[in-house]
């Protein structure tokens, strides 16, 4: 199933298994996640698509009687394992989410604040590195004189570019999308849809949408899941032209979902 | 024979004339004791108020010593007993998922919420007084701390809950260790409705008496040591009311109009601050 | 990064992780602990007291400091008729208000009414105390007691309660400024309760041609009856435990009477009256186990309205 892959896998996931309480939400998912590409998972509400996405960087730890098992390989070595240290886990694996999420603060400190935690660098520097991660998104030209306000204080379209600039500003390896245009206005989806496909030069990029013509435009590869499976998993123009199973047919075309 | 129709008319247009009777009778009321203490208090306002000792009987005087014990129990009960809230109230919104410590915390404070302020001051009086032999500003400052936690707790308690999750698990997402997103995100977002609860904190104790009245007592006289018996306002409105002495009475009557007018406006003053921060969010 | 740093920070941050929730969890141990000791002190300092009378101290009306005989019916009765006295009269004015405030006011008049209501409930106790003593108690003596004793003491059956001198200050008059003090409390809860009832679900019930009051009783009120039963016990709880107000008007009495009109005592204003000029240790530690009643009333008042809250959403599933 995998032939197609051009780049080496970032993200290598084996028998993975994920409960909420005692309610199996992940069916032993195996799966190779392309370094520098997109990869999109799509699917019915409720098929496990966040879910699985929200895995790579545990995210589910902060909630009780929620687990996973089995392996995700970053470069050989278990996500999962208890030995795993999180925050460092999670700075190097970045996360936007379905709505903008500005911290109570100014929009440089939005910026400032992830990068903080793991680099000490002298003012000058955090200055080049916000203006660097605010050009990525798109957003330096809009923002550039107001710095110092709050982030609250910007369009929702801005607000997810900023959450975008944050997430990356801290140089993870791979930037996690849970719907990040569900929220938004065509005008600024088309933003989004573009700057996706700027950052795949340097991060992999997973991207969780129930926009089917969205995965169709911006990812490499796709994913289809349904009830907790993985049902097909290939090239996007494959999955979407040719789709292997039943099922991944049925739900492009419209006949499902 | 009225139809149907028009009895249920006749009773919607009755219960809704006693609704609007209802409101009457509430405002008649804040109306009544406001246009009270306006006439009773404000021919005993004056600069000496703020300059003068409480007096003896007879003798000219003013309430200085009373708004400094005042000012002073208030602020540390309010610092002694915020820092603790704040904390308390951390832990149940944000680590009080799992265990049994939260929900009985919870119970816990619901029931020191609803405890009898007199009953706290006799608690200070029992471990406190009673163990250093006298009175004292600290004893009357412990107890209005004891009336400010569990208002902190359920504040930040509230306010806390209203955070979204998804800004934790973006903070989370940049790999920020938990104490940093509580301190530096979830706090922070939810920092105008924690004042609040500490200004409404502070409006309901500096009002208190019950809980003053065994542990700091009064003083006739200037004191600013918090070892020894201290006046108060709440205190000396008591003691003044209550007695035969017109000249104290009047007194007693200007320090209700100075005391009732500080907590209403701070009631307004939190409120407007808290409104304004949730409508530029 | 270099990794050396970063593992180093890494340490650094978990011990922090580990320090603050250490922290955050002993304050919330130390307001178990404050329950604790607040309920240990007191019934140490009732000890005397208890070994001197037993479970006559509940029964027994005297209340005599130069014997040395302490009973406490009195202030139980008093703090629970003044409470009851409150709620009767608070909970339909309340319901009126927010009803008021959520349906029939208009939209520009809410804030300034609610605002109104919530100042209410800010203005200290010993002011309605002193305004109850010196403002309503005459006011009440000369117009209404008197009316009172001629309609109402003269009838058969409930007359006993309501007959005796006009005097101003007694049972009735603190229980009726204790549901001025309670008014704001439930209001404002029932207002907010009311407030956060869908639009839609209204509409629906608007919709099938019901009158404003149809669905405030039929659709709005059962919606939110946690939330309503919760702001009467907030405001139960208030009157069970309010001292000045009460200590100012209800005549600080130890005899137990029939009527409301008479005065009467209750445990807060009985502490606040007595316990500093107390003396002898049987007195104060009389005193000490009447601050352990009201106590224990609160409490039992609260887990009885946990209790039922509890039933309710258990019963709805929610």
């Amino acid at each position: 199933m995998n032939d197609e892959i051009a780049n080496a896998p970032k993200l290598v996931v084996r028998n993975l298994n994920f409960y909420y309480g005692s309610y199996l939400a992940l069916k032993d998912i195996n799966l190779d996640i392309p370094e520098k590409m997109v990869t999109a998972f799509i699917g019915p509400s409720g098929c496990g698509k966040s879910t699985l996405l929200r895995t790579f960087n545990r995210m589910y730890e902060l909630y009780p009687k929620q687990k996973a098992t089995g392996e995700i390989l970053p470069d050989g070595n278990n996500i999962l394992s208890v030995k795993q240290d999180l925050n460092n886990l999670r700075a190097k694996i970045g996360m936007v989410f379905q709505k903008p999420t500005p911290f109570p603060m100014s929009i440089y400190d939005n910026i400032a604040f992830g990068v903080k935690l793991y680099e000490q660098m002298n003012r000058h520097d955090m200055d080049d590195r916000v203006e660097w991660a605010l050009k990525k998104a798109a957003l330096w030209n809009e923002v550039k004189d107001k710095l110092k306000q709050s982030g609250m204080g910007l369009s929702g379209g801005q607000q997810q570019r900023l959450c975008i600039a944050r997430a990356i500003a801290v140089k993870p390896q791979v930037l996690l999308l849970d719907e990040p245009t569900s929220a938004l206005d065509p005008i600024s989806t088309a933003h989004i849809e573009k700057l996706i496909d700027e950052l795949k030069e340097e991060f992999t990029i997973v991207i969780v949408t129930h926009n089917m013509q969205q995965a169709a435009r911006v990812s490499d590869f796709t994913a289809y899941m349904y009830l907790g499976d993985l049902i097909e998993f290939g090239d996007t123009s494959t999955v979407f032209t040719n789709p292997k199973r039943k099922e991944t047919e049925d739900y492009i075309t419209g006949r499902f979902g | 024979m009225l139809t149907l129709y028009t009895r249920r008319r006749l009773i919607n247009a009755i219960t809704l004339s006693i609704s609007v009777l209802a409101m009457l009778f509430g405002l008649f009321w804040l109306g009544w004791i406001l246009l009270t203490l306006l006439v009773h208090g404000l021919p005993g306002l004056s600069l000496t108020l703020f300059t003068q000792m409480t007096p003896p009987p007879g003798s000219d005087g003013g309430l200085l010593n009373a708004i400094v014990g005042s000012l002073l129990m208030t602020l540390l009960g309010t610092l002694i007993g915020t820092p603790i809230g704040i904390l308390a109230g951390t832990y149940l919104a944000e680590f009080g998922q799992r265990g049994w410590l939260a929900p009985v915390t919870r119970f816990i404070n619901d029931v020191l919420l609803s405890a009898p302020s007199i009953v706290i001051g006799l608690f200070i009086y029992e471990v406190y007084v009673t163990k250093v032999r006298h009175f004292s500003g600290w004893a009357g400052a412990l107890a209005l701390s004891i009336l400010v936690i569990p208002v902190v707790i359920r504040t930040t308690e509230n306010m806390l809950r209203l955070v979204p999750n998804t800004l934790r698990e973006a903070a989370a997402s940049l790999g920020a260790p938990q104490w940093k997103v509580i301190n530096f995100v979830t706090l922070r977002a939810a920092k105008a409705g924690i004042i609040t609860g500490v200004l409404l904190a502070v409006a309901r104790i500096s009002g208190e008496t019950a809980p003053l009245l065994f542990t700091a007592l009064n003083n006739q006289f200037w004191n600013s040591n918090m070892n020894t018996p201290m006046s108060n306002l709440p205190v000396i409105i008591f003691e003044y009311a209550m007695s035969p002495y017109d000249d104290w009475q009047q007194l007693a009557w200007a320090a209700s109009l100075l005391i009732t007018f500080s907590v209403l406006a701070l009631n307004i003053v939190a409120r407007v601050l808290f409104r304004q921060s949730a409508t530029t969010h | 990064m270099p990794t050396f740093l970063q593992e180093a920070r890494l340490k650094r941050q978990n011990w922090f992780d580990i320090l603050f929730r250490g922290i955050t969890r002993l304050s919330a141990f130390a307001v178990l602990a404050l329950l604790a000791s607040i309920i240990g002190s007191l019934i140490i300092g009732s000890q005397p007291s208890i070994e001197a009378f037993g479970t006559h101290f509940l029964f027994s009306s005297e209340w005599n400091p130069v014997t040395d005989k302490f009973g406490a019916v009195v202030p139980i009765v008093g703090t629970l008729v003044t409470a009851g006295i409150a709620l009767l009269i608070g909970i339909p004015v309340s319901f009126g208000i927010a009803l008021f405030l959520t349906e029939l006011s208009p939209r520009w008049m809410r804030r300034p009414f609610g605002i109104a209501i919530e100042l209410l409930a800010g203005i200290p106790s010993i002011i309605y105390g002193m305004w109850g003593l010196f403002v309503f108690a005459p006011f009440f003596a000369d117009n209404i007691e008197p009316w009172i004793n001629h309609h109402i003491g003269t009838q058969p059956v409930i007359g006993p309660f309501f007959s005796g001198p006009p005097m101003g200050i007694g049972v009735l008059t603190a229980g009726i400024i204790l549901a001025i003090m309670v008014i704001p409390f439930i209001a404002s809860v029932m207002r907010d309760v009311f407030e956060v009832v869908p639009t839609m679900l209204k509409e629906s019930a608007y919709g099938l041609g019901s009158t404003t009051w149809e669905v405030m009783w039929n659709v709005v009120l059962p919606y939110t009856k946690i939330g309503v039963v919760g702001g009467i016990m907030l405001g139960l709880g208030r009157a069970l435990g309010e001292t000045m107000a009460v200590t100012f008007v209800i005549g600080n009495s130890h005899d137990l009477s029939k009527s409301l009109l008479m005065p009467g005592n209750s445990i807060s204003a009985a502490l606040a009256n007595e316990f500093n000029e107390a003396v002898g240790e049987l007195y104060i530690s009389s005193l000490i186990e009447l601050g352990l009643i009201l106590f224990f009333i609160t409490f039992v008042v609260l887990s009885l309205a946990r209790y039922l809250l509890f039933k309710l959403s258990q019963r709805e599933g929610t």
